[in-house]
C-alpha cells in the first residue's frame, strides 16, 4: 500500500516540470529575475521589462509547452502579433498619437542632427557583419543604435527572429539607460562654451502646418522608402488623429488603451522568445556590447554633425541637441537638457532638443526601411 | 520691472514666491513641470516680488509671463 502510494507521487513528480528543468532554464530564471529587478526597484522602462520578464520566467518552464508552435498560447500571441507584424505597427499608431512635430517644423534644419545619429547603425551594421554576423542579422544589431524599441522588434521579427529577444531586451535597456551612456560622451565631444549656446527662438508653428505634415510627411517617405510603410503610415495616422483636433476620442484611444493594450502583448512576446537555446549563447554578448557600441557612436555622431553645421551657419547650434538625433523619446531630450543646464542653468534647451529626437524617431524609421529594401 | 517669462510650454509645479519676497538672482523661483521633467526657472535680477501670475497646476505657454519682479 505505502509502496503504492510511494510509486504514483514518484510517477507524478517524474511527469511534472520539476523532473525536467536544466540549467538553462535555471539561468534564463536569474536573467528575468534580474529584469524584474532592474523594472521593480530601479524603474528601468517598467512598462516593457515587467511583461518581458514574465515572458521570459513561462517561457521556459519545461513541458508547460507556451511557446510549442502552433499550440502555445504565448506563441500565439508572437505568431499573430509579431510575425504577422501587427504590434509593431500599433505601437506605432499610438506613439504618432503622442508625438507633437512642432518643435521639428520650427526649426526644420534640426532635422540633420536626427539623420546624423543614423551614422551609428550604419556603422554598427559594417563592424557587425565583420565580426562574422550575417547581412540580416548585422542590420537588426545595427538598428540597435537608433534606439527605438518598436522599430529594433518589427525589423528583428522580419530579418533575424531568432534574435528577436536579445536585440529587444539589449534596445530597451540601453534607452533606460541614455542618462548613463550619453552624458560622458556629450562631455567629451564639446567645449564648456559649445555647452552654453543658447538656441535662436523657434518660429510660431501654425497649426495647418501640423496638419499638413504627416500626409504630406508619409507621402514623401513611403514613396521613397516603400519597406518602411507599415511603421510609417501607422505613426502618420496616429499623429493626423492628433492634429486635426476632430477626433480627439480615437486620438485618447492611441495614446492610452490601444498603446497599452499591445504593450502587454509586445513585452510578453518579445519575453517568451528568450529561451536558453538562443539566448545563451557567446553572441548574445557581443549583441549587446554592438548594441552599446552603435549606441555611443550615434551619439557622437549626432553631435559631430551639430558641430559640422555649426561650421556652416551663422545662428549657432549647441552641439549638445546632436546627441538627442537618437530616438530614445524622450529620455535623450531630457538629457540633453540637463548636461545643457549644467554649464548654464538658464538654457533651457528642452523644446529644441524635442526636434532632432523625433527627427531620430523617423530617421531610424527610414534606416529600418534601408535594410529591408537591401537586405530583406 | 523684470518678467520673468516661461521659456517653454509646461505646467507649474511649484511656486517658491509670494508679492513682497525679496528674491536673489539665481533664485529658482517657479518650477515648470514640462515633459515629466522639472525646470527650475531662476530669478533674473535680485529684488521685490511684484506680482505672482501663475499658480500652482496652471499649464502655461511658451514666453507667458509668470513673475514680475522690482528689481533694486
Amino acid at each position: 500500500m505505502t509502496r503504492e502510494v510511494l510509486e504514483s507521487v514518484g510517477g507524478l513528480l517524474a511527469r511534472s516540470g520539476f523532473a525536467h528543468v536544466t540549467w538553462g532554464h535555471g539561468v534564463m530564471w536569474l536573467v528575468a529575475a534580474g529584469l524584474l529587478y532592474l523594472a521593480i526597484v530601479r524603474k528601468f522602462e517598467p512598462l516593457l521589462l515587467v511583461p518581458i520578464a514574465f515572458g521570459v520566467v513561462v517561457a521556459n518552464l519545461p513541458l508547460a509547452g507556451l511557446m510549442e508552435p502552433g499550440a502555445g498560447l504565448l506563441w500565439r500571441f508572437y505568431h499573430y502579433g509579431i510575425q504577422w507584424e501587427v504590434i509593431p505597427p500599433l505601437i506605432f499608431l499610438g506613439l504618432g498619437a503622442l508625438t507633437d512635430f512642432g518643435p521639428l517644423l520650427g526649426q526644420p534644419r534640426l532635422i540633420f542632427l536626427g539623420a546624423g545619429a543614423q551614422v551609428g547603425v550604419y556603422i554598427t551594421f559594417f563592424g557587425a557583419y565583420l565580426m562574422g554576423f550575417d547581412l540580416p542579422e548585422a542590420g537588426t544589431i545595427g538598428i540597435i543604435g537608433g534606439a527605438d524599441g518598436p522599430t529594433t522588434i518589427y525589423l528583428a521579427s522580419r530579418m533575424a527572429p531568432h534574435m528577436l529577444g536579445t536585440v529587444a531586451v539589449a534596445a530597451y535597456s540601453y534607452m533606460a539607460m541614455v542618462p548613463l551612456i550619453q552624458p560622458p560622451v556629450m562631455r567629451l565631444l564639446t567645449t564648456d562654451a559649445e555647452r552654453r549656446i543658447r538656441m535662436k527662438r523657434t518660429r510660431k508653428v501654425h497649426p495647418a502646418e501640423k496638419v499638413v505634415f504627416p500626409v504630406l510627411g508619409c507621402l514623401v517617405v513611403i514613396l521613397l522608402i516603400p519597406a518602411s510603410a507599415p511603421l510609417m503610415a501607422m505613426f502618420m495616422l496616429g499623429n493626423l488623429f492628433r492634429e486635426s483636433r476632430v477626433v480627439e476620442r480615437l486620438t485618447n484611444t492611441c495614446q492610452n488603451e490601444l498603446l497599452n493594450v499591445v504593450t502587454i502583448f509586445l513585452g510578453i512576446s518579445v519575453g517568451a522568445t528568450m529561451n536558453a537555446e538562443t539566448f545563451l549563447q557567446p553572441r548574445a554578448i557581443f549583441v549587446f556590447l554592438l548594441g552599446l557600441a552603435a549606441f555611443v557612436v550615434s551619439t557622437a555622431s549626432g553631435i559631430c554633425i551639430a558641430k559640422l553645421m555649426n561650421l556652416l551657419t551663422r545662428d549657432k547650434i549647441n552641439p549638445l541637441l546632436g546627441a538627442a538625433g537618437v530616438s530614445a523619446v524622450p529620455m535623450a531630450a531630457r538629457v540633453v537638457h540637463k548636461v545643457g543646464a549644467e554649464a548654464d542653468r538658464q538654457n533651457y534647451l528642452l523644446m529644441y532638443a524635442m526636434g532632432p529626437n523625433i527627427a531620430g524617431v523617423l530617421g531610424t524609421l527610414i534606416a529600418a526601411g534601408v535594410f529591408l529594401t537591401l537586405l530583406g | 520691472m523684470i518678467e520673468l517669462r516661461a521659456p517653454m510650454a509646461g505646467n507649474v509645479w511649484k511656486v517658491q514666491c509670494g508679492p513682497g519676497d525679496r528674491v536673489a538672482e539665481s533664485d529658482a523661483i517657479v518650477i515648470l513641470e514640462v515633459m515629466k521633467m522639472e525646470a527650475e526657472l531662476f530669478a533674473s535680477a535680485s529684488g521685490v516680488v511684484k506680482e505672482v501670475r501663475v499658480k500652482e497646476g496652471d499649464a502655461v505657454e511658451e514666453d507667458d509671463v509668470l513673475v514680475l519682479i522690482e528689481p533694486e
